[in-house]
């Protein structure tokens, strides 16, 4: 497994440990409710933060519905459209249930929406790896500046931003605790 | 600076990891139903083989096509360089059409790094003469691990046919690079010269007696008695051959239990490799072929999808 670069602790924080938390089980709870129950649901992670997240949420939705929703992660490093524009690196791993995703309701599940290229990349991706019944689309943070007609299902929490800020990510799994910041 | 792949010696030990770690993932992509990855879309390739090949084109073209990219085979029967043509009209020729990558094969040694000085897209050595052959030992070292695990400490035993072995000099530069320990069994006429000093600057040891090397092997690589590169007698007959260096049935008993055994192919059955051994469960003949085409993937992909500069050797 490649590590990943943690993200420094910098800026203003917009959502505490606690704030991570209540949004992502109300997201949790937004699913199930959407999908009346867990059933052919299964939460696709995007690199680096998403799966994660992607797992968080299951264990949020065994704990409410009593049953283990599959999860899996998903890489588009491939399905980029900008990758002419920077070295190249390897990609990280795809790994699907194994019954695939054929039938299923795919639930896309990412850290921040932002122009929507990955959430485009991830889409093409899905599209060679067989045929959803449904696919959704859950955020923790939705900082707007969409580049493309992309809109999430389920958003933790939507924050203003301009282009020129940063927005941060921190999880306790990749970077040791949990935090979002903006600077 | 166009970035290509002539040597292992062009590549980083970070940079090995970083293609055969890209390998897996382009792997898993062999096992789709659409096997297909959008990175090298409207990007054209031509493979330049001035050489036989069967293994090696055909996976570079798969390679290239699962990337979307157009590839585009040329063979030196049925091109101008069967009319006399020289090596760099032909690669400018190529080139001027507006490819994005070559794939060079040629009987020259150096021929791929003399072409990648007159054209400004990247080149990719397919094997040049008895010089180098990097993406084979990429793809031997990806099976090796996978079959192996981390390669570190690893003991290989590389049996043959040294002397006209492309296959060989990338190999123990990989091998070494990537941790492993490297023992070169060949008869003496077919033992380069000079491998004294060789062996002690590049790191690996040498044997005339592969009875006594293969007890001792994680893994044994064989490699093909290249009859078309023999000019003079460099062995008395090939059953003499087969009794000293051929891994037959007998010799079997003599690997350790699971040590992998490889042959870059075309083989030589009952040759260099007996039936039985090129059959054998542990043999990763097969495995060697599927890995190469998602090594070339692997190498395509990096060279030719990003804006050309050194990738991040973490990313």
């Amino acid at each position: 497994m490649p590590t990943h670069a943690q993200v420094p602790a910098e800026g203003r924080v917009v959502l505490d440990a606690g704030d991570i938390n209540r949004a992502l089980t109300r997201i949790s709870h937004e699913i199930l409710e959407r999908n009346k129950g867990a059933e052919d649901l299964l939460l696709l992670g995007l690199h680096t933060r998403g799966v994660p997240l992607a797992h968080r949420i299951a264990a949020n939705i065994a704990s409410v519905e009593g049953t283990t929703v599959a999860t899996g992660s998903l890489d588009v490093t491939m399905y980029r459209d900008d990758l002419k524009s920077h070295p190249t690196r390897a990609p990280h791993r795809t790994e699907l249930p194994a019954g695939g995703i054929d039938g299923k309701t795919v639930v896309l599940v990412d850290d921040v929406l932002y122009s929507g290229r990955t959430i485009r990349a991830a889409l093409d991706a899905l599209s060679d790896l067989g045929r959803p019944a449904v696919v959704r689309l859950a955020v923790l943070v939705d900082r707007g500046h969409r580049e493309l007609p992309i809109r999430a299902d389920h958003v933790g929490k939507n924050l203003p931003t301009a282009r020129s800020e940063r927005v941060s990510l921190r999880l306790s799994e990749i970077d040791g605790e949990d935090g979002v910041t903006i600077q | 600076m166009t970035r290509h792949l002539l040597s292992i010696d062009d590549l980083t030990v970070e940079e090995i990891h970083e293609i055969l770690t890209t390998a897996t993932e382009m792997h898993d992509v062999q096992k789709r139903a659409v096997k297909k990855l959008p990175a090298l879309r409207g990007r054209t390739v031509i493979n330049l083989f001035f050489e036989d090949s069967t293994r090696t084109r055909s996976s570079f073209e798969i390679a290239g096509k699962w990337l979307s990219a157009d590839v585009i085979n040329l063979s030196a029967k049925g091109s101008s360089a069967s009319k006399g043509e020289s090596l760099r009209d032909t690669a400018l020729t190529v080139t001027a059409m507006g490819i994005d990558g070559l794939v060079v094969r040629h009987a020259a040694s150096g021929a791929a790094e003399q072409i990648s000085r007159w054209i400004d897209v990247p080149v990719i050595n397919a094997g040049d003469g008895t010089h180098e052959h990097p993406t084979q030992a990429l793809l031997d070292a990806y099976a090796l691990t996978r079959r192996l695990g981390s390669l570190e400490g690893k003991h290989v035993a590389i049996v043959g046919d040294v002397t006209h072995s492309r296959v060989f000099r990338s190999n123990v530069k990989s091998l070494v690079k990537l941790g492993a320990s490297v023992t070169v069994v060949a008869p003496p006429t077919l033992m380069p010269a000079g491998v004294g000093d060789w062996s002690k600057a590049a790191g690996f040891a040498t044997s005339y007696d592969l009875d006594a090397v293969l007890p001792q092997a994680d893994a044994v690589m064989m490699l093909r008695v290249q009859r078309e590169r023999m000019s003079g007698g460099f062995f008395p007959t090939a059953r003499e051959y087969t009794v000293g260096y051929g891994l037959t049935r007998d010799r079997l008993a003599l690997l350790r239990p699971g040590a992998p055994i490889l042959h870059p192919g075309p083989m030589n059955r009952g040759l260099e490799i007996s039936p039985d051994a090129a059959d054998a469960a542990d043999s990763l003949v097969l495995d060697q072929v599927s890995a190469g085409v998602a090594v070339r993937m692997s190498v395509l992909y990096h060279l030719l999808a990003g804006d050309g500069q050194n990738e991040g050797a973490t990313a």
